[in-house]
């Protein structure tokens, strides 16, 4: 097998839904062995949440779980057994990297914190990735992707102006706070080429939201008082930025230079419109005439469709965008050519297309190997073929509900 | 001496605006000398966020956020002299950090063609909106377009209505996050094989990977996901909901049987809770509109802070929706130092985003604020490029360090 970008590294699991094993997918597509340890008979939440095909629930054929644990050796574990336990720190003394996302009591009350894997293995980073992280009066909250982004801020920006709040769609919260553990446990692993030392690395969902997304424009409100808006369907700042419908979904328009909005008025045919005093300001237009221009506009829309239109600016260097949905994206050229979308053959689920690379590395291409593993499929090669038990060994403890 | 992560490495960062800034900022944060290529032809548009009472290009505090810990340059890679000083620099470094537009480093001369002939083991990643190739890799972009065209636009709005998109540099971020993973992974290669390489990432790409359960749910089933609004599979309540004070939200999630009766406990048990439409987690998820308005006329009562307080002490998820100055001022942040105050010569105190991750024994921290323009040129020239001052002065006379 090709050499990869992390191949060697060692990594276990012991997360749940979104956060943690996204994390290790990064690292897994990129040739980390990732253990992942799931709960005995049960499995990771993810098996239970969907989508699954003709939505029909079962462990072995959620979208959420299929997508995130590719590239995975699948084990199952009952750490709250002593022996489960045992097991666990055997994996873990011979391991790089163990990325968790459980609550910070529990992880203590089990004596799997820091403060005992640094024990066992000084070598070892351990990358808690939590909702509020490892310190602080929130610590021991409970919080979900809803809750996070609320507390980060990203929430009071998406939404009508009157309206609740939007949080991200889906779980984007758990995406970010994955991605920026693996990016954070890269950092520890650099900096144990100098000491030789393994650490601690602490991510807070919330956190993540509340610096390197929302904490850049903090001032504003510290020093100006200024507060977030929420605008619906747009950004109050110069017209166009807004997403307003066409004949067949809807069209993103934005234009940050004068020409670009000039060659769409044009593109449309000049309309009267352009020359009423009111809509010579973009500025003016943005914070004053929007609804109405958004309105003369949108009666041209609606007219034509998202290609169209599109396909119009392309060829007028004008800066707006088609807002594909799902599926027109799953059979966009641009995404074929890239090969972005790959397919994936696995019992129970069948062949399955899966969203791919989110970079390409030219040396050492990100891949999929295999898919994700059947609860405890790997039980046996890690337990047998790794730490040295016996099948009967194996047996015992499946009877005893340690795997 | 303290230890940083990436000490030991080396970061040409020509990117600007977002995504590329703040990808170099991980990598900032991380220690790495991060030298920010920048030009007075062409000013970073964040030095200049329209709107902002401060003035010049010196001023701008979503810049200093996004651009601490960075040295700058100053110079002219349209005149061969400027490009010779950025080939030289790049042969002393180990990363490339670029956003253009695919085309712009090539009209240069300076694509990872040529810069790794120079640096056999430089590591370059481009983030432009679509990558390198492909029907729609020549595409001109802003940062709403990335959600359009990449499928998560399509989400966002209220359960069932129009489509609002995404209005935030969200995916900007996101890219950056995944692209500093990117670059990492790529060194660490290096660190074994001696080998560079480039990275091609597709905003758009990444865009797409973090909403991998909507594309299973159309490759599975054929259904095309429309807009979820604060809507969950398998969670109700689940959603903002108003508070005391003008424009206060409290964000609430319940998941288990036990979260839900912790959650009627601490309201006091209303005789709602009782309805056998809220009964089972089934019927809750069947009857949310009504739940949720039985749920906002308890929180309306409150403050964000008070639900908060009252919920999780029954073991509920519940926190507030915060805004600029709230989450400045919250505990939990304050405690963490979430957000930092650091000087600035042309500001005095810059208030800017603390390090988004904490690393237990070889801590990171903001040592620098955001380079002045060409702050660094007679050290990135001088010293590490060994120009003499006669050279320096007449590249600056002919505007080539510019």
């Amino acid at each position: 097998m090709a050499e990869q970008a992390l191949s060697g590294l060692k990594v276990v699991e012991y997360g749940s839904f979104i956060s943690a094993p996204y994390c290790t997918k990064l690292m897994a597509d990129l040739g980390a062995e990732v253990i992942k340890i799931e709960e005995p008979g049960l499995g990771d939440e993810s098996r239970r949440y969907g989508p699954f095909p003709d939505d029909i629930s079962h462990p072995e054929r959620s979208g959420l779980f299929l997508y995130l644990n590719g590239n995975k050796l699948g084990t199952t574990l009952n750490v709250k057994t002593r022996t489960g336990q045992k097991i666990l720190k055997e994996l873990l003394k011979d391991a790089d990297v163990f990325v968790e996302s459980n609550p910070p009591k529990k992880m203590a009350d089990l004596k799997l914190d820091y403060a005992a894997l640094g024990e066992l293995n000084p070598r070892l980073i351990v990358t808690s990735i939590t909702p509020f992280g490892q310190t602080g009066p929130y610590r021991d909250y409970k919080g979900y992707a809803i809750n996070t982004a609320a507390l980060g801020g990203q929430s009071m920006r998406t939404g009508e102006p009157d309206r609740e709040p939007l949080a991200p769609a889906l779980s984007q919260s758990h995406y970010q706070s994955g991605a920026m553990g693996s990016a954070s446990t890269f950092g520890a692993l650099f900096s144990r080429m100098s000491t030789g030392m393994g650490q601690h690395v602490d991510i807070s969902e919330a956190e993540v939201w509340a610096t390197i997304h929302l904490g850049h424009g903090v001032h504003l409100g510290v020093f100006e008082g200024r507060k977030s808006i929420r605008a619906g369907h747009r950004t109050i700042s110069v017209y166009p930025w807004c997403i307003l419908p066409c004949k067949d979904g809807y069209m993103c328009l934005i234009a940050i230079q004068g020409y670009q909005w000039k060659r769409f008025l044009e593109a449309m045919g000049s309309p009267e419109w352009m020359g009423d005093p009111r809509f010579r300001d973009r500025i003016v237009m943005a914070f004053e005439h929007a609804d109405e221009v958004d309105s003369l506009v949108e009666a041209w829309l609606i007219e034509h469709t998202k290609e169209e239109i599109f396909e119009m600016c392309r060829q007028g260097q004008i800066t707006f965008a088609p807002v594909r949905n799902l599926a027109e994206v799953a059979h966009n050229p641009h995404f074929e050519e890239r090969k972005y979308f790959v397919e994936m053959d696995r019992r129970y689920a069948g062949t399955l297309k899966y969203p791919g690379a989110p970079y390409k590395l030219s040396e050492t291409p990100w891949q999929l190997e295999r898919p994700a593993p059947l609860l405890g499929e790997h039980n046996e090669e890690i337990y047998c073929g790794r730490l040295g038990y016996s099948k009967e060994d194996l047996v015992r403890m499946r009877r005893g509900g340690i795997i | 001496m303290a230890v940083y992560p990436l000490q030991a490495y080396r970061v040409v960062d020509f990117s600007w605006v977002w995504a590329g800034p703040l990808l170099g900022m991980i990598l900032a944060d991380m220690g790495a000398e991060v030298i920010k290529v920048e030009t007075n032809k062409r000013l970073d548009s964040a030095r200049l966020t329209p709107g902002r009472s401060t003035v010049g290009p010196e001023t701008d505090f979503v810049f200093h956020s996004m651009n601490r810990n960075k040295l700058g340059i100053t110079v002219d890679m349209s005149d061969p002299r400027g490009a010779e000083l950025i080939k030289d620099l790049i042969k002393i470094s180990d990363v490339a950090v670029e956003n253009f537009s695919p085309k712009g480093l090539r009209n240069l001369g300076l694509q990872y063609e040529t810069l790794s002939g120079i640096n056999p083991k430089l590591v370059m990643i481009s983030l432009p909106a679509a990558g390198q190739y492909g029907p729609l890799s020549d595409i001109v972009t802003y940062a709403p377009s990335l959600g359009a065209l990449c499928g998560y636009s399509s989400l966002i709005g209220y359960p069932g209505e129009r489509v609002l998109g995404e209005q935030t540099p969200y995916l900007d971020v996101n890219s950056a996050i995944h692209g500093a993973f990117a670059v990492m992974a790529a060194l660490y290669y290096r660190e074994r094989t001696g080998r560079g390489q480039y990275i091609d990432m597709a905003q758009i790409e990444v865009g797409a990977s973090t909403i991998g359960e909507a594309f299973m749910e159309y490759f599975m089933n054929g259904r095309v996901m429309g807009t979820t609004g604060n809507r969950n599979p398998v969670m109700a309540p689940h959603n903002n909901y108003p508070c005391l004070g003008e424009g206060r939200w409290v964000s609430i999630a319940v998941k288990t049987d036990d979260e839900w009766l912790g959650f009627c406990n601490a309201i006091g048990n209303p005789p709602w809770t009782e309805d056998v439409r809220f009964s089972d987690k089934f019927n809750r998820m069947r009857s949310q509109d009504e739940l949720d308005r039985l749920v906002s006329a308890w929180t309306i009562g409150h403050t964000d802070y008070e639900v908060m307080d009252i919920l999780q002490k029954a073991g509920v998820a519940a926190t507030p929706c915060l805004d600029l100055m709230e989450r400045f001022s919250d505990p939990q942040f304050e405690a963490r130092g979430t957000h930092l105050q650091v000087e600035h010569p042309a500001t005095g105190v810059d208030i800017i985003a603390g390090i988004p991750f904490k690393l237990s024994d070889t801590p990171c921290e903001v040592h620098r604020h955001a380079p002045l323009l060409g702050e660094h040129n007679e050290y990135v020239f001088g010293e590490l490029l060994s120009r003499t001052k006669e050279e320096i002065a007449q590249l600056i006379e002919d505007k080539v360090i510019y």
